[in-house]
């Protein structure tokens, strides 16, 4: 029966919005991260996402993976604090360059994606229920 | 009075099989969401319909285990773009709120079409048995 990939598409989208939801997770957790060196100040973290079609025999399912995790190029800040025990020798600390308002944001948009995802799986199972009892 | 199964189902077959291959093509556009490039699509009900009718057997003959199947297009016709009423920035065509409600509708057609079968069954069960409807 063709529905049954749909539980590998649906479940393929809650599992690339969970790794989301994560990452927003480690972000807004080092928002207010410091450190003492330029490279080694937190970058928030972004998944990438890529469609991959379940293969030639069923082009109708495409899934959708995590292609890659990216951190994001935005400039960290750099404050002058030198009585921070992190400071460099010119009395800079670098924050990280976390943007808590995109953060919300992906958190919400995520949570809401994961639902649809969650609802198309219940669903399905009810439809395919339905099938099965057919003529009874 | 209809002879087999074929007869006795109608359309209601080949429109639980395009319902079906919509329901994939719908959750697949949900799943990819937030998919950069991802371009949502559809199929026409009415034409898909129509086509899986007449095309009957559409495979491809295949002589080797690993030889890709023809039957590229599933029942009924090809998928189509949809066209987003608002574009993105990252190319991506999915609306969320668009895709979810074809998607709750076509589960109920689908259901629909499937109550009607259901119902056709009972019939044949009740003309083989010889019962009278109770």
């Amino acid at each position: 029966m063709t529905m049954f990939n749909v539980f590998d598409v649906a479940g393929s989208g809650m599992s690339a919005q969970s790794l989301r939801l994560n990452t927003t997770a480690s972000n807004l957790a080092n928002a207010d991260s410091v450190s003492g060196d330029i490279e080694t100040a937190y970058r928030s973290r972004h998944p990438h996402f890529q469609a991959v079609m379940d293969g030639f025999d069923n082009p109708d399912s495409v899934s959708v993976r995590v292609d890659n995790i990216v951190r994001s190029g935005a400039p960290v800040e750099a404050r002058y604090q030198p009585e921070h025990p992190e400071a460099d020798e010119e009395g800079y600390v670098y924050a990280s360059n976390v943007n808590p308002v995109e953060e919300m944001v992906n958190m919400l948009s995520a949570s809401r994606a994961y639902q649809n995802n969650i609802e198309v799986i219940s669903t399905t199972r009810e439809m395919m229920q339905r099938t099965l009892q057919m003529g009874q | 009075m209809p002879i087999g199964f074929e007869q006795a189902l109608g359309a209601q077959q080949e429109a639980l099989r395009v319902y079906q291959r919509r329901h994939q093509v719908l959750a697949s556009n949900l799943a990819n969401a937030d998919t950069p490039g991802f371009k949502a699509r559809d199929i026409d009900f009415k034409t898909a319909l129509q086509q899986a009718g007449q095309s009957g057997d559409t495979q491809m003959q295949t002589t080797n285990a690993r030889h890709m199947g023809g039957d590229m297009e599933g029942p009924g016709g090809e998928k189509l773009y949809r066209v987003p009423n608002q574009p993105s920035l990252d190319g991506n065509t999915v609306d969320p709120d668009l895709e979810m409600s074809s998607w709750a509708e076509n589960v109920q057609r689908y259901q629909a079409s499937l109550q009607f079968t259901s119902g056709r069954f009972s019939s044949m069960k009740h003309a083989i048995t010889g019962q009278a409807r109770g």
